[in-house]
């Protein structure tokens, strides 16, 4: 129970920083960020087999710089040659697909058997126990949080929320959008990649297929989220919702993996399912609470 | 001084649909200035205006500003120096931020204090509430509220304040307070006379209120077909009425007068 408890909670908050990147691009920016898949085994890619060749710090900041560029390429499809935003993303995430293999040595997978990683590195230092891995994701997703919340104070951070929010005022107000769509959609992919960074060192591998489904998961826990501590109501309640989600998700996950209450081969359909209906909801009440006045008045 | 040189623009050019919404239309604006323009709909108002403030490019012709070639800056290069605010009071602010961030993002016309990384400083946020308390509407003591939850009227308060924190050169007014009720609308432009006046700006207004047209301002301008065919100042506008407007306007359009409107004369 308490190994699960603790997959669980690193899980969660590795996996928030997808969510954080996708609250960046979804919420702040309201683009539908589809590179976040390629972007996350690009991550992934980078920093493992940085890890193989005995650079595992490195390689977080590498896969960071890697993932930048992958969003950057998306936002330049968008902002400058007039791609339809959904499309750049699906195109960048095709096209990450031959740079994750190459990233890897042409292989679909690497795998780190004695190298040291972060973990390691750290284990060694003998600070938090047995809890230590928890403790190193927890201080990396705190210290992100924090980045972004004051990210989003900042005269640039104003600039690009209210691009999301009034592109009209924008331009009004002598800020240019495509700029700043373009530093969103770096920015959020950074954080993407750093999140596959250091799963794979995590996990020891990486794999060309582990990106598949981020973006739905990575959706359905920001919106758990918002809806377990009401995240819609300020920025820092919606950063935090980001990783309350993924805990509550990863716990989720745990129990099913551990008890098979469902197949496991059903978590996807699951999270898809979840997905749909959190984004539905206030769809489906507004036409319910109609229908159901129009029965009762129409009586 | 803004000199607008032969400005055309068709839309859907070599469709049914063609419409010559500028015709090859000429204005010099002096400092200080205060415009006022009408015109029926699809005389080219706003297409002037979108003109001016770079929303597009015109087909042909030059717009300088201060003796400077801006016809090829993008719109958020100009806004630097060119204010402007539209009928829809939701356009001109973000909604889902506090009327804080909102001037915040106005004051980055400033050239000054604009690191990119940097915060609101208390200084700022003291600036802000002063100009806010100039309103006399009590915006100034609900900084954190987001903006979306102000009235219609309180917004383009806020809107007419931020287009003029840092004084533009120029002001574009489209029909600012036609979406207000009467009150708020009363409100706005006599909020609007106070600040251009406070800062000499140049100022741009287009109207269907003819009162207005003829009371506020300098210079009186009467827009048809995409171009200027009235252009009053000085003595040939003193004492104008509203009558000699409608009739001016019924004897330079013609017989379009008829299946068009010009819009509320009171």
């Amino acid at each position: 129970m308490l190994h699960i408890a603790q997959t669980a909670l690193s899980l969660g908050c590795i996996y928030s920083l997808v969510a954080l990147a996708l609250f960046l691009s979804y919420r702040v920016l309201d683009i539908a960020d589809l590179t976040t898949d390629g972007c996350f085994v690009l991550g992934m890619a980078v920093s493992v087999s940085m890890a193989a060749k005995g650079h595992p710090l490195a390689g977080l900041f590498c896969a960071i710089a890697a993932g930048g560029c992958a969003g950057f390429v998306t936002a330049f499809l968008q902002t400058r040659l007039g791609v339809p935003s959904i499309i750049a993303g699906i195109i960048t995430n095709t096209g990450l697909y031959t740079v994750n293999l190459m990233a890897m040595g042409w292989s679909s997978n690497v795998s780190l058997i004695k190298q040291e990683t972060i973990f390691t590195k750290f284990r060694a230092t003998g600070i938090g126990g047995s809890w230590y891995s928890i403790l190193l994701v927890l201080c990396i997703a705190l210290i992100c949080m924090v980045l972004m919340r004051q990210f989003l104070r900042t005269r640039i951070g104003l600039s690009i929320r209210a691009t999301g929010d009034n592109k009209d005022m924008v331009s009004a107000s002598s800020i240019n959008p495509k700029f700043m769509i373009t530093v969103g959609l770096t920015i959020a992919n950074c954080f993407t990649a750093l999140s596959g960074a250091v799963a794979g060192q995590l996990q020891k591998s990486a794999d060309i297929n582990a990106g598949t489904g981020i973006v739905v998961i990575g959706l359905a826990t920001l919106i758990i989220g918002e809806t377990v501590i009401n995240g819609r109501k300020s920025i820092g309640r919606n950063i935090t919702a980001c990783l309350v989600g993924n805990i509550i998700y990863r716990f989720i996950y745990a129990i099913v993996l551990q008890t098979r209450i469902i197949p496991i081969e059903g978590l996807k359909l699951m999270t898809a399912v979840i997905v749909a209906a959190a984004i539905a909801a206030p769809t489906v009440q507004n036409q319910m609470k109609i229908s159901s006045r129009a029965r009762r008045e129409m009586r | 001084m803004l000199e607008i040189q032969n400005i055309s623009k068709v839309f859907n050019p070599g469709t049914v649909n063609e419409k010559t919404a500028l015709a090859g239309l000429s204005l010099t604006v002096n400092d200080g200035d205060f415009i006022t323009i009408v015109g029926s709909n699809g005389a080219g108002k706003s297409t002037l205006f979108n003109a001016i403030s770079g929303t597009f490019l015109a087909d042909s012709g030059r717009i300088l500003l201060d003796g400077k070639n801006i016809t090829f800056e993008p719109d958020y290069i100009r806004s630097k120096y060119i204010g402007r605010l539209f009928q829809d009071p939701l356009k001109g602010t973000a909604p889902h931020m506090t009327i804080e961030e909102n001037l915040a993002l106005a004051y980055l016309r400033a050239e000054k204090n604009t690191n990119p990384l940097s915060h609101i400083s208390r200084k700022e946020k003291e600036f802000f509430h002063d100009r806010l308390k100039m309103l006399d509407m009590g915006l100034e003591d609900r900084m954190n509220t987001p903006v979306g939850t102000l009235s219609g009227g309180q917004r383009q308060a806020l809107t007419l304040l931020m287009a003029t924190l840092v004084p533009p050169k120029i002001l574009l007014l489209d029909e600012h307070t036609a979406a207000l009720d009467p009150q708020a609308a009363a409100k706005i432009m006599e909020l609007t006379v106070q600040i251009t006046e406070e800062n000499h700006t140049t100022c741009l207004m287009v109207t269907h209120n003819l009162k207005q047209a003829v009371t506020v301002g300098n210079r009186t301008l009467m827009m048809a077909n995409g171009n200027i065919i009235l252009d009053l100042s000085g003595s040939e506008r003193e004492g104008l009425t509203i009558q000699d407007l409608m009739d001016m306007f019924r004897k330079s359009a013609g017989k379009e007068f008829d299946n068009d409107r010009i819009l509320l004369s009171e």
